[in-house]
């Protein structure tokens, strides 16, 4: 029997009796959600702006130092799709569109379509995304209804800039990926 | 013939020894039960998530099979190369001949306990593959040659000074550098040149989705992200009860995670991995390892319901002073030592025995395992198999010789209360085990039995 089978099996004589399977309630939240979203990133090291239209939106981007690599730009930026981390280990600022945005941990939802190449999001010095305010939500589970996990090979929340604790707790920004991270909200 | 490790109150005894040490150890772990506090007290219905949460691992335990098969259906629809692994060895070598395969000479990982368990490392080490932990304290770890002390803090162990003496000796960083922020960048630097070097990436699984057929894995360097997409070859290893049924699943599980590990609101990264990218191959690797008889067994098959969160790790009395290596187990702390008595039985007895069973780890579990019921519960079947020891076994034939009989046991008492006033060097001596570290109580001069007896008669009379 392959371990395949005898594992299925195993399982199949030693699972307890049926448990059913609750379903998600909707939770009532009060607070306001460009506040709150606000508040949580800060909070883990990241920063919002907000802008109102398009036309900041080009403004502030032409604003931005160092090398940039903008996805929003699709044209500009299809030759990187498929670009080594050779290649990537040295830009500066990666400009990617966010889908849905999360007020209660700043997590905001990225797919590969959006992002090109599956490393810039992450190989890069600073990340910005580019979120419609409208589509802010309050918490995962309103999130996860708008969007379709397996929708792109890849897709992945995004809270803040890489972080860790792991010499003696004390928090440093900037772990492997990158040292600062901004959401960028556009809409009134 | 395979050895008894060191048992665990023999690892605790010599961390103990190192006063000012200890108690950098525990008030550390406590300040990050302290996070998680805060930040599960922001949460209003944290409890119903909590409830959720254990509600739809119970359903999943009981449709396993069923719900591993429509993974496996789905993972291979979407590319992925989905492989099973009855135990440690099979694991192992599934992964060797796949990186052997590709002619890989280096891999990175991220973390991953099920290879700890595994045994991965070394595995490959001695088939000339190196393997780059590239988590911060597994790196550090790694570089000294230890285990990870802890599932989420893998170097909570030590001191920033000994991170610095570490790094000085591999990565000739300037010697007594001891700021966080300069040992992290130095390593960053080493480990980036690793990432785009590295023929392959090895990371583990947070969640494994049914109904999608892909998996999610949450960091916040951004270490397995970086090591798996940089590679052209990417190997996920699980236990399989790491499945849950939907994708809407996730929403519980993510607002409960990083908030009891750490007290974030979310780790920085939640990646989701359905598909492999162009031009890469995506494995997955499902592991067995004793799962399946852990939940045959009604009493401790909760325990196949954890997320690895280690919120019982930090707030548990006795892991806080006795560090993780002293559990001898890739998982520490109080689920480390429900897990390990199934893994090997005679060599994890002491395990079930660490703890004073006050029932903390139970409260924090953000998927409500009765954690310390069932380190009870395992001491009496370690007893009932012979694995407490003789003399765990002889103290307690004597306890329950004694406690059954009340006539003797009020003579004992007597005796035994007597002597203390009487002798007090008979017990307060280092020949008794219970004097060491505590204040042996004061014996009052009569029972209780006696001074109710007494003051009924007074009330009534």
């Amino acid at each position: 029997m392959s371990s395949r089978d005898e594992i299925l099996s195993m399982i199949r004589e030693n699972r307890p009796a049926f448990s059913p399977l609750p379903e998600i309630p909707v939770f009532i939240h009060e607070k306001p959600l460009a506040e709150w979203f606000t508040e949580t990133l800060t909070g883990i090291g990241g920063k919002v702006v907000h802008l109102k239209d398009t036309g900041e939106v080009e403004t502030r981007i032409q604003q931005q130092h160092g090398g940039v690599i903008n996805t929003t730009d699709l044209s500009a930026a299809a030759k990187y799709r498929h670009a080594t981390a050779q290649e990537l280990e040295a830009v500066d600022t990666v400009i990617v569109p966010g889908i849905i945005a999360v007020a209660e941990n700043a997590a905001v939802w990225v797919n590969e379509k959006d992002m090109i190449n599956r490393l810039l999001p992450f190989i890069c010095r600073q990340l910005i995304i580019i979120v419609q305010l409208t589509d802010l939500v309050p918490d995962m589970h309103s999130a996860y209804k708008k969007i379709r996990i397996d929708e792109a090979g890849f897709g992945v929340f995004i809270a803040g800039p890489s972080k860790t604790a792991d010499i003696e707790q004390s928090l440093v920004i900037g772990a492997h990926g990158p040292l600062a991270m901004e959401v960028w909200f556009v809409g009134e | 013939m395979s050895t008894l490790p060191v048992s665990h109150s023999k690892a605790a005894e010599a961390f103990l020894a190192d006063k000012p040490y200890v108690s950098w150890h525990d008030e550390t772990l406590w300040f990050v039960r302290s996070k998680r506090d805060k930040a599960a007290r922001s949460v209003p219905e944290w409890e119903t998530l909590r409830e959720l949460a254990s509600a739809v691992k119970a359903h999943t335990l009981s449709r396993l099979d069923e719900y591993l098969v429509q993974f496996e259906s789905n993972a291979k629809k979407n590319g992925i190369h989905v492989h099973w692994a009855n135990d440690a060895a099979e694991h192992n070598s599934i992964i060797t001949e796949i990186l052997r395969s590709h002619n890989v000479q280096k891999v990175v990982k991220s973390k991953s306990m099920l290879t700890e368990e595994c045994g991965l490392n070394p595995y490959l080490a001695e088939r000339g593959i190196s393997v780059i932990d590239t988590d911060l304290g597994e790196y550090i770890v790694q570089l000294r040659n230890e285990h990870p002390s802890h599932i989420v803090l893998p170097a909570i162990h030590l001191k920033k000074e000994a991170v610095s003496d570490t790094f000085h000796e591999h990565l000739h960083t300037e010697k007594n550098n001891n700021d966080p922020v300069y040992l992290t960048r130095s390593a960053r630097t080493v480990l980036r040149n690793h990432f785009i070097t590295a023929d392959a990436a090895i990371t583990g699984v947070n969640f494994a989705v049914a109904e999608t057929g892909g998996f999610v894995i949450c960091t916040n360097e951004g270490n397995a992200d970086m090591g798996a997409h940089a590679s052209k070859l990417h190997i996920a290893c699980m236990g399989f009860e790491k499945i849950i049924p939907r994708a809407e699943d996730l929403g519980i599980f993510l607002r409960l995670l990083a908030r009891s590990a750490t007290g974030q609101p979310v780790t920085t990264y939640s990646s989701h991995f359905h598909r492999p990218a162009p031009g890469q191959e995506l494995h997955l690797v499902l592991v067995n390892n004793g799962r399946a008889r852990q939940l045959g067994r009604p009493e401790f098959r909760n325990s196949l319901k954890c997320i690895r969160c280690a919120a019982c790790f930090n707030t548990c009395p006795v892991y806080r002073r006795s560090g993780g290596h002293s559990y001898h187990n890739a998982v520490a702390g109080p689920i480390g030592a429900i897990l390990a008595p199934n893994l090997d039985m005679k060599n994890n007895a002491d395990l079930p025995f660490a703890s004073t069973l006050c029932g903390s780890c139970t409260n924090v579990c953000p998927v409500k395992i009765n954690i310390h019921e069932q380190l009870w519960s395992w001491r009496q079947v370690l007893m009932k198999e012979g694995y407490g020891g003789k003399a765990k076994e002889a103290a307690m034939k004597t306890m329950a010789a004694v406690l059954s009989k009340p006539g003797l046991f009020v003579r004992t008492a007597n005796t035994a209360r007597k002597l203390m006033r009487a002798v007090p060097w008979l017990f307060n001596n280092k020949l008794n085990p219970w004097y060491r570290q505590r204040e042996m109580p004061s014996a009052p001069a009569q029972s209780f039995k006696t001074w109710y007896k007494k003051n009924r008669n007074e009330q009534q009379g």
